[in-house]
């Protein structure tokens, strides 16, 4: 039939569809493909209605831009790689034949620019030699200047789908849930292990990746106690939807196997019916915590690695069968069968059964005679044993066969080759297991040779296999396997009795013969010199390239893959890497089983991310904390700033104003006459007992034994290194009753931190520690003016400075509410901070406004708290400190408590030696001689800009602002041994090529003295 | 992702309830000044690093928010008993 040799660009709408079967009937579903409109029917994938239509090219490979056909017919198909849809919804990298046809399908390749069918790449076949393995490592490491212009090359020509530029119209979910015994896999091991599992009353989730139940029997023509298989499979699948401890869970991959038996599973609710859904849940994910698991994952057919054998119209066995069978589908018209071991003749009989003509059976094995070889012969098939089928040939489409007998060991080719006439060549080399959920766990697969496949190592986890992903390929020894497993895990998780004998399951059975073992067939050249014999289709690894790359010396599995990237595409290496691994040990003269294999990790296959996030997106991402005024705060205006989850005001712009206007002109109020702050975010944690003076003063820097009530202490908090952690004020409430105030990002840390110190090392100290964070409101009310403010709305409290002093603290009513002012200062002003229960804080916040009217009282943000506090000299923690500085690299030896008895958590770590070195990065100020020149935070600091890079770099600017009040800039920095360097120029070279010089001063630069603060 | 038993919950709960707490039974020396740079170092920096049996703390951080002991195969991952601060484990590497 010609269309099998024509591109689908050629293919007309509504065209008679030249695979279909007349015997397979049923709903017209409209679909494109690369633009093309097309036509298949209900229960279709798109791999199988790309075949009905005769659709040879469905994309080009990544490296040589070859011509690719579907090759497999699930998880496997590495070639057959489509972008569904386009817009917001569209999705990349999905494998066609996994993708359900629904009415208005539109899809294309991913691979194959500009089209699939003229392809530059393909053209310049000659490129591919010059991508050797390893080629990205040795192209790439040097002249580093040229990546760009590589990447940007391959990327466009070898594109692996796109991602949607705009939002996901799609809703997620994620649920969590327990189970007794979870079945993975519903074909035959599968769907019995639920029953049985069912039957013992154990709450069962049984999960596939197919739209419907049955596995293989779904393309099985095998009968079962008498039914059809596919009969049989629908009056289990009945039978199991009556349990109510039963949940079945279609289109569903268990993508994860994870540690203590939690196992991901994602469930794909809607993407058979379109590529969005408005008004459902697309997808969802179900995290599983199953006390046992049965996995029944199945096996993948093996192909073989002949030359050529990637041409369109080269595909498994089994995918071949499964295609007639389940979709009616004949994928071509003449057939040559190439097979190691009786299970493949099958595809010949089913083959045979369509009309279509089998040319004939290419066997390896010398003399196959089981059950099915006698009747593939009694049909009169051709069957050519000891032959390997040594090339194809074709361009789009298979044109030919080459056989040749070869010789028993299946190394070297024995005899004349001749070509065979064909357009579909179905091989395979057996089967290997589905261990990639076993592996998950950590169990090592374990080569077998009897089964010329890994098995699954030792369970590790609460796990079993059965069936085909065991090694098990025979129907009636899935059938007792999984019997059997079911049972088993229902009674180690408490239900039915285990183990015991099952009425078997009455299947036909066939005499087998073994095998041959066959990684790689023989050509007449060798390897190196053959047409490319490919093992891993989807990133164009062939034969020889492994061979190559244990000629440059590679022996590990592991740098192998990565060095020729085997089974680094979407299909992770299911086809190709035993195959890949076996070319491997015979070129390093050892087994298999000592090669080894790489390990399997998650996702089982790709996982939408949009799953992944579920509802934890947009403004459900991480929770937002407001403040009491927050409404006040946008009211006004105030643009925001992210401080850990708070939502704090950063500056408050009026008309016409840019930040920088805004901040001049908040920090002035404050200077000249007063200014209010929203300080609630600070972390409050409220310290009682006994012991509580003892622990404070073991866990700060100084002391806080002899604190009065009334009174505060300004307090670091070190690590047990020496370096500080967090810092704050310390206020003693009362007898054994402190309140700790800590950073805004802190506060979670440093409550941690007390509980660890309290219940692992002093548990014998009675101290007890409550967050009090969101229970109070914090007002801080600073300037020259501040007092005649306060005392406007609180009359119970004497606020004369001897009464009222600097790091005092006084119970008192403030607008009519109970509160909390504490006398400290983090302007260098006179402030108040007025803390009053949270709720009462927007009155107390409007009340202290409209007191402060007369002074022109002005609302500030963190900008305007960041300059005016580093005006002053005063540290943030995080920003002027990293985790690798001291008290006294901060110039701040005063707050450490020389004399304190206990020796106080870090303190030792101040002597060690390296903490004493003379050329640590020490807190410095820096003032630009350029006045208006404003360092950006983050430059690097050099003694001298003339020197060659790479330059000696002596420190950082860690908080850089202008300062208004002051009218220049000001920058504190980390230098080395900047304490000792006052006067000395540095300068900042920036990535701009300019370069800033800056004088070192002290940090404080606005009353250095503290006068204004003590008024 | 862990399934851990909380020794004063007395309940398996999910690990992301939990905090890791690091090695566990080191114990704070009671005259740091009385060490050498080098025994103070392997106070603060030096850990056994097991291959296999570990013993570490937890901290029930969004539950009782208490820290308590495991006894973890760092191998498997398995966690073979978890205990009170303050008490000994009863699986130790010796006996394995």
């Amino acid at each position: 039939m010609s269309s099998n040799r024509e591109s689908p660009n050629q293919v007309r709408p509504n065209q008679e569809r030249p695979n279909r079967l007349p015997t397979h009937t049923g709903t017209a579903i409209d679909f494109t493909f690369n633009g093309v409109a097309l036509q298949g029917i209900a229960g279709d994938t798109l791999a199988s209605a790309l075949l009905a239509n005769g659709v040879n090219v469905v994309g080009r490979s990544f490296k040589y831009g070859r011509p690719r056909g579907i090759f497999g017919h699930g998880a496997e198909e590495p070639n057959g790689i489509i972008q569904l849809g386009s817009g917001a919804g569209t999705v990349p990298n999905l494998k066609a034949t996994q993708v359900e046809l629904y009415q208005g399908l539109e899809a294309s390749s991913v691979n194959g620019w500009p089209s699939v069918n003229f392809d530059v790449m393909g053209l310049v076949g000659a490129f591919g030699r010059l991508m050797p393995p390893g080629f990205y490592y040795k192209t790439f490491m040097y002249p580093k200047k040229l990546w760009m212009t590589y990447e940007h090359f391959i990327r466009k020509a070898a594109g692996l789908g796109a991602t949607p530029v705009e939002a996901d119209p799609d809703s997620y979910d994620k649920l969590n849930q327990h189970c007794d015994v979870l079945v993975v896999g519903a074909g035959p091991a599968g769907l019995v292990a639920a029953r049985e599992a069912a039957r013992t009353g154990a709450r069962v989730i049984i999960a596939d990746e197919q739209s419907e139940f049955g596995g293989s029997l779904l393309a099985s023509k095998q009968s079962i106690d008498g039914l059809l298989a596919t009969d049989w499979v629908a009056s289990l699948a009945t039978e199991l939807k009556a349990y109510s401890n039963v949940q079945l869970l279609p289109r569903s991959t268990v993508f994860g196997y994870y540690d203590h038996n939690f196992l991901t599973i994602l469930e794909r609710r809607t993407d058979h019916l379109g590529l969005t859904s408005a008004h459902q849940v697309r997808q969802r994910i179900h995290r599983v915590r199953a006390a046992q698991v049965v996995l029944a994952t199945g096996a993948f057919e093996r192909p073989l690695v002949f030359a050529h054998n990637d041409i369109p119209g080269v595909m498994l066995a089994s995918s071949v069968s499964t295609y007639v069978n389940r979709y009616g589908v004949a994928p071509g018209n003449k057939l040559v069968l190439f097979t190691t071991n009786d299970n493949a003749y099958q595809t010949a009989l089913d083959w045979h059964q369509t009309g279509r003509e089998v040319v004939a059976v290419i066997d390896t094995r010398a003399d196959p005679s089981g059950d099915i070889v006698a009747a593939v012969k009694a049909l009169g098939i051709d069957v050519i044993a000891g032959h390997g089928l040594i090339e194809a040939q074709g361009r789009k489409r298979v044109k030919r066969a080459l056989i040749a007998p070869i010789n028993k060991a299946g190394t070297e080719v024995s005899g004349a080759v001749r070509a065979l006439d064909c357009d579909l060549i179905a091989c395979s080399g057996g089967w290997s297991p589905a261990v990639h959920l076993s592996s998950h766990t950590g169990a090592k697969p374990i080569w077998d040779e009897s089964i010329v496949g890994f098995r699954p190592g030792k369970s590790i986890q609460q796990e079993r296999s059965a069936g085909a992903c065991r090694g098990t390929f025979d129907l009636a020894g899935c059938l007792a396997e999984g019997a059997s497993a079911g049972a088993v895990a229902a009674s180690l998780s408490g239900y039915g009795e285990g183990n015991r004998q099952f009425p078997v399951c009455a299947v036909e059975e066939f005499a087998e013969q073994p095998q041959q073992a066959l990684f790689l067939v023989p050509h007449t050249k060798s390897t190196s010199r053959a047409p490319s014999q490919f093992v891993d289709f989807q990133l164009d690894v062939s034969a020889s390239a492994i061979e190559l790359a244990v000629r440059e010396g590679f022996e590990s599995v592991e740098h192998v893959k990565r060095y020729t990237a085997l089974g680094f595409g979407t299909d992770q290496g299911k086809l190709g890497n035993i195959n890949g691994m076996a070319i491997l040990a015979n070129a390093l003269e050892q087994s298999i089983a000592e090669t080894g294999t790489t390990i399997f990790r998650p996702s089982y296959t790709p996982t939408t991310f949009g799953a992944i996030a579920g509802r934890d997106v947009n403004n459900l991402f991480d929770p937002e904390r407001y403040t009491a005024m927050h409404r006040w705060h946008q009211e006004r205006g105030a643009e925001f700033e992210n401080v850990g989850q708070w939502k704090r005001p950063w500056f408050f712009p009026q008309q016409g104003e840019t930040m920088q206007d805004a901040v001049n002109r908040e920090g002035l109020a404050v200077r000249n006459s007063v200014g209010i702050l929203d300080a609630t975010t600070l972390g409050k944690i409220d310290i009682q007992g006994p012991d509580a003076a003892e622990f404070i003063t073991r866990m700060y820097s100084n002391s806080y034994l002899k604190l009065a009530p009334g009174k505060c202490r300004y307090g670091v908090m070190l690590k047990e290194d020496g370096m500080i952690f967090d810092d704050g004020v310390c206020a003693c409430l009362g007898e054994n009753h402190y309140l700790m105030f800590t950073t805004t990002g802190g506060a979670a840390g440093v409550l941690a931190w007390l509980e660890l110190w309290q219940q692992t090392e002093w548990p014998d100290l009675q101290v007890y520690f409550t967050s009090v964070t969101d229970h109070w409101t914090t007002a801080t009310v600073t300037g020259p003016n501040a007092r005649k403010v306060i005392a406007k709305v609180c009359s119970d409290i004497e606020l004369s400075n001897e009464n009222f002093a600097f790091m005092d603290w006084r119970d008192g009513t403030v607008a009519g509410v109970k509160a909390r002012i504490f006398r400290i200062s983090f302007t260098g002003e006179l402030s108040y901070e007025v803390n009053v229960p949270a709720h009462y804080g927007r009155h107390v916040w409007e009340a202290l406004m409209a007191a402060g009217e007369e002074f022109n009282i002005t609302p500030y943000g963190t900008e305007t708290m960041h300059v005016l506090r580093a005006e002053k000299g005063f540290i943030i923690v995080g920003q002027d400190t990293d985790g690798s500085m001291t008290p006294a690299d901060m110039n701040m030896d005063w707050v450490v408590g020389k004399n304190k008895t206990f020796s106080f958590i870090g303190k030792r770590s101040l002597q060690r030696s390296d903490m004493l070195r003379q050329n640590r990065k020490q807190l410095v100020g820096l003032k630009t001689l350029q006045a208006e020149t404003v360092l950006p935070e983050g430059a690097q600091i050099v003694f001298d800009d003339k020197q060659a890079i790479p330059m000696s770099m002596q420190g950082h600017v860690t908080s850089s602002y202008y300062s208004a009040s002051l009218g220049h800039s000001i920058a504190l920095a980390v230098v080395k041994g900047g304490h000792s360097r006052l006067g000395q120029i540095v300068h900042c070279p920036l990535a701009d090529g300019r370069s800033i010089a800056a004088e070192i001063v002290s940090s404080v630069f606005y009353d250095p003295q503290g006068e204004r603060h003590h008024v | 992702m862990l399934l851990i038993h909380c020794p004063h919950c007395q309940e398996h709960r999910e690990e992301e309830e939990f905090s890791y707490g690091g090695e566990a039974h080191i114990v704070r020396p009671l005259e740091p000044e009385a060490l050498n740079d080098q025994e103070w170092g392997d106070y603060l920096f030096f850990r056994t690093n097991s291959r296999g049996i570990h013993h570490e703390m937890w901290y029930h951080s969004v539950g009782c928010r208490r820290y308590f002991n495991a006894t973890r195969n760092t191998v498997t991952y398995e966690i073979l008993e978890t205990y009170k601060t303050g008490t000994q484990p009863t699986i130790t590497g010796a006996k394995l």
